[in-house]
């Protein structure tokens, strides 16, 4: 089950990527670790006649994680397999490490990478949650230089981002997490595909909590009404189900062979209540 | 553009087992189907062909990945390392002995894959638990339920290449 035929281009750097994005517009389609992409080109639900694979492109910290000061930049060709392992992550962005080890199995993780599935903007990835969780700033390139997008200003809706059609992701950037951050990444999977069907991540530092879901509408957001309610105040099972309580009403929730929206309405409280709980329990 | 048009080919040189190997083939051929079709590696099996199943499952540059996920011509100037250089020749490798001594397949379809899922597992955890072992593997697929025998057989697999032996028993998930 081959793709369609389509021309392969493997550019030097990113520029030279954006140029060929600008010549063919939208009958190309960016690869990485092609783990979102390749299924859909399968199944002919994609056929792009220009594939430009990232995998060749050179440009300096693509690949690396560096922590400069307080100041965290993960490269886009980052795979998840690095970011579940590297200590710098571990030590400076632990809720993107432990959602990490939930991205779907060893193999997948060898390929996958942090600004593919960014870029994807899947409704069931398990990222869009952590980084809406961790705050910061997604590093996008275009034909006039680069830009940096807040993670709440990224993800739009299904599938769908801030990104212009010829910019590209080339970094995550943050605020590295202070001494004593606890963090849980909650996640009902897909039996078969290992999707979330909700995924909750909570970080907690200093008293302020940030809550992230995905899995529940066309695209992950902030539970902020939680984060308000139990920021700066006592964290315990009683407060957060009053914080959650009817958190999904009026939301357009997700309704689907893997399960229905009034199944999805009580998971979205359920894991929060999990997500939070269990990182309260390991911040200090 | 249909599937009728000429397609693109590009010569793919790569190392395979450690040996350079080129084949020119279609820019959209997956890595799997260039290893068995146009270099008669046949040990490295097609099952779900979505990435799911693990059947496919090859070493490229020191990773387990799905070679069903894989554009042949991605992998070019890399390193593969399939089933067929596990052993050498007819001498087992210890991990293909353990599985052997362990019944840890029924049909074999999956077994080139958990072999190799096997080999890279034990390359960063050499003595995992059995819920190391049971993450390390879930990436691939047996459809002869034959699990509870692959997890004895990664079990001896580390007590064999790497002496200890000191896994936990399994415990109820």
């Amino acid at each position: 089950m081959n793709p369609a035929p389509f021309t392969y281009h493997r550019p030097g750097t990113i520029a030279e990527a954006i140029t060929l994005l600008t010549q063919h517009e939208d009958e190309a389609k960016l690869i990485a670790g092609g783990h979102s992409l390749l299924p859909v080109m399968k199944l002919r639900l994609a056929e792009p006649a220009h594939l430009i694979d990232l995998t060749g492109a050179s440009d300096e910290g693509l690949r690396s994680v560096t922590l400069d000061g307080d100041t965290l930049t993960i490269g886009a060709l980052v795979t998840h397999r690095t970011l579940e392992r590297d200590a710098t992550i571990r030590q400076a962005a632990p809720l993107l490490a432990e959602t990490a080890t939930h991205v779907g199995d060893r193999q997948v993780r060898a390929r996958g990478t942090l600004g593919g599935t960014l870029a994807h903007a899947d409704p069931a990835a398990d990222y869009p949650a952590a980084v809406l969780a961790m705050g910061g700033t997604i590093v996008a390139q275009g034909p006039d230089g680069t830009r940096e997008i807040p993670v709440e200003e990224f993800f739009l809706g299904l599938l769908t981002t801030a990104l212009s059609p010829d910019e590209i992701v080339i970094a995550y950037r943050i605020p590295a997490a202070p001494a004593g951050t606890g963090v849980s990444y909650q996640k009902v999977a897909n039996q078969a595909s290992g999707y979330a069907i909700i995924g909750v991540a909570a970080q907690v530092s200093g008293g302020t909590v940030r809550v992230g879901v995905t899995g529940a509408t066309g695209t992950a957001f902030r539970a902020t009404a939680v984060e308000e309610a139990l920021s700066g105040g006592s964290i315990d099972a009683a407060a957060i189900d009053a914080a959650t309580a009817g958190i999904t009403d009026g939301m357009d929730l997700l309704d689907d062979i893997a399960a229905s929206s009034a199944y999805r309405a009580r998971l979205v409280p359920g894991l929060i209540k999990r997500a939070v709980l269990e990182a309260a329990g390991r911040a200090s | 553009m249909t599937d009728t048009q000429a397609p693109a080919t590009t010569p793919v040189t790569l190392t395979v087992n450690g040996k350079e190997q080129t084949a020119t083939t279609e820019d959209r051929t997956l890595l799997v189907n260039f290893l068995r079709n146009e270099l008669g590696l046949t040990g490295t099996h097609v099952g779900c062909q979505t990435g799911q199943c693990g059947a496919c499952t090859v070493v490229l540059d020191g990773e387990a990945v799905k070679s069903c996920m894989v554009l042949a011509t991605q992998a070019a100037g890399h390193e593969v390392m399939t089933v067929e250089g596990l052993g050498k020749g007819s001498e087992l490798h210890p991990i293909q002995e353990a599985f052997w001594e362990e019944h840890g397949l029924q049909c074999g379809y999956c077994t080139p894959g958990m072999l190799l899922s096997t080999y890279t597992l034990l390359q960063d955890t050499p003595d995992p638990d059995d819920a190391a072992i049971r993450h390390g593997i879930e990436g691939n697929i047996c459809r002869c339920t034959g699990y509870h025998n692959i997890v004895k057989s990664v079990r001896e697999a580390a007590r064999r290449t790497s002496g200890t032996g000191t896994s936990t028993p399994e415990v109820a998930e």
